[in-house]
């Protein structure tokens, strides 16, 4: 029997939104419900912009929604023994196929209330702590961690603050990197700055067709660089934020298709997927010694950036 | 020297923008920049902080030629490429971080600087490698590494993702150099904030600030649209940090290089000392 997360029970599900939700929530903006043909395929011409909709798309299947398709079993874990237990982090025991893994996953809530409790998946300290420390416990217990990135970013408000939001990334960016046990991180949805880093460094780092990975939001970029958020699609573009981008620049090592219409349209499929690409890169990883796993990490990060050094000349 | 907006300079004297005071600007000089009225810390630019924390002459820059590449060819209303030109014509450094070797009271380190001149001291490739290195000069030689930081910016988004992999770059390297026994000597200043925060900053094994730093997470503005209220008046200074079990100690500029000093005084010497002259008689 699968145990599903206490808060998510009430949940629901997916095929319990009306059509006329899903007309509202057309990624491309339709003014024209009736053009709202989920199921189509999309066209090829998705700008940057249309991505990053879709990949915040409210239906788009999330981390619970892959702990009910996709795991065969997953018994959640609660809590970072310091000050709370943080709704937009789920982890736990997850059994994928013949894989026993730690999940660490993102969560952005289902429905209203959902949202509100998960605080619309952007984690706090204490959800980073609590990632920490069910990954300290799978390395002790020689399990491989899969992480599910889905996040706009870390929460911004005064409590977060107050109980060291940076430090808290910064703690596990700075643990991932030496953790003894191989790591697989994909990003779902979306790939929100340190928000996203702070479960998404490891030894793969693969993206959904759809989703996207960013430093900065693209309205905040807009915001910022164009004194006005509505540029949005134009940061969008610029920041080079799809998956075909960054597998272009080599940010990330895989990306994994979805169903024709983006994995909103059929979650079943999307986590089919996800499921085999999944047990892919766990084979992958196991497979290779752990000494060597942990200098390619190492090694994978050590060599990020570009830059010029002396006369122009491109270090990598 | 001070080219904060606010401070009007008009001779021998100027304005303080922070309590409004006029003030004999030779005054705020001799005090490393400091107001002498309210005690408020400008931001100064990187060669101003090694010039008032290092030994005289004892700089030697390391990687100094390192400059900005063009990543993801990024252009908003200008082009990264125009941008960073504009932005080493205005500071005359190459990039935000300067980094290299030197000593304090004679005690030697590896040493590094970020200007928030620089694109808001932002962290691009340039200075996660400049930072890396040093995190590995440190490890290699077994000297202190100081790291001074000022970044409004946090991750530089014109080098898009590859910004963002810089925080784990640079952690990656001080866990190296923790491995390998060395010390991380951390100082926050004005502001400090974001990506730069959210990884190497916040890793020292001290970690220390100025007076009145802005340091945090989230910009201060992102937080008030997101929760709509206003924010405590001392939210996210140094003084809140180390209310809230942030930050060793804050330490004011006059008195940093002395306090530094006597940190790497602990670090290099042993547990027990040596017997004296004065121990034996
Ligand atoms: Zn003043």
């Amino acid at each position: 029997m699968k145990e599903i997360p206490q808060h998510l029970q009430a949940r629901s599900g997916v095929n319990a939104v009306s059509s006329a939700d899903r007309a509202a929530y057309n990624p491309r903006n339709n003014a024209d419900p009736a053009d709202a043909q989920q199921d189509a395929p999309l066209s090829a011409d998705l700008s940057p912009y249309d991505i990053v909709k879709l990949a915040r798309h409210p239906l788009r299947p999330m981390t619970s929604d892959y702990i009910n398709l996709m795991f065969d079993d997953f018994m959640e874990l609660h809590g970072d023994r310091r000050f709370g237990d943080d709704k937009a982090i789920i982890t736990g025991f997850a059994r994928l196929g013949q894989n026993r893994v730690m999940l660490i996953g993102q969560q952005k809530g289902k429905n209203t209330r959902e949202r509100i409790l998960c605080n619309f998946g952007m984690p706090n300290p204490e959800g980073y702590r609590k990632a920490l420390l069910k990954m300290k416990l799978a390395e002790r217990l020689k399990l491989p961690i899969v992480t599910l990135i889905d996040t706009p970013g870390a929460n911004p408000d005064i409590g977060a603050e107050e109980r060291g939001q940076a430090y808290a990334i910064a703690e596990n960016i700075y643990q991932m990197i030496g953790l003894k046990t191989p790591i697989v991180n994909v990003v779902i949805g979306e790939g929100g700055s340190g928000g996203a880093l702070g479960i998404g460094v490891g030894d793969r780092f693969a993206i959904m067709e759809y989703a996207y990975c960013s430093v900065i939001s693209p309205e905040g970029c807009a915001a910022i660089l164009w004194k006005d958020a509505s540029h949005a699609p134009l940061a969008a573009e610029a920041l080079k934020l799809t998956a075909k981008e960054l597998l272009r620049l080599e940010i990330v090592d895989d990306i994994i298709p979805e169903p024709p219409g983006a994995a909103h349209t059929s979650p079943r499929e999307a986590a089919a997927t996800l499921k085999k690409a999944l047990q892919r890169y766990l084979k992958e990883v196991t497979d290779t010694p752990l000494d060597i796993l942990l200098d390619k990490r190492y090694g994978k990060y050590r060599r990020m950036g570009k830059f010029f050094e002396q006369q122009p000349q491109q270090a990598e | 020297m001070l080219k904060k907006k606010g401070v009007i300079t008009d001779g021998l004297w100027i304005r303080c923008d922070a309590c409004k005071g006029l003030v004999y600007k030779k005054a705020m000089e001799e005090r490393l920049d400091v107001c002498p009225e309210c005690n408020h810390h400008f931001r100064i630019s990187a060669r101003r902080r090694i010039e008032i924390t290092l030994d005289k002459g004892s700089f030697e820059e390391l990687w100094a030629d390192m400059h900005p590449a063009d990543p993801i060819e990024f252009k908003d209303r200008i082009s990264y490429s125009e941008r960073t030109a504009q932005e080493q014509k205005k500071t005359g450094l190459n990039e935000a971080a300067v980094v290299g070797l030197g000593s304090i009271e004679g005690k030697k380190i590896v040493f590094g600087v970020t200007d928030s001149n620089f694109i808001m001291g932002s962290m691009g490739s340039v200075m996660g490698e400049k930072i890396a290195r040093a995190a590995e000069k440190a490890a290699e030689t077994g000297l202190p590494l100081i790291i001074i930081s000022g970044s409004g910016g946090g991750a530089r988004m014109q080098e898009g993702m590859f910004s963002l992999m810089q925080m784990a770059k640079t952690n990656a390297t001080i866990s190296r150099l923790h491995d390998a026994g060395g010390t991380f000597i951390s100082i926050l200043t004005d502001p400090t904030m974001g990506g730069v925060m959210a990884s190497y900053a916040s890793q020292g094994d001290i970690i220390i600030a100025e007076p009145g730093a802005l340091i945090g997470f989230a910009g201060p503005r992102v937080i008030q649209q997101t929760i709509k209220k206003t924010l405590p008046p001392d939210f996210q200074s140094a003084e809140f940090l180390l209310e809230h079990g942030f930050l060793d100690m804050i330490v004011s500029r006059q008195d940093m290089k002395k306090e530094l000093s006597r940190i790497i005084d602990y670090l290099n010497g042993p547990a027990v000392e040596n017997a004296t002259e004065e121990t034996v008689n």
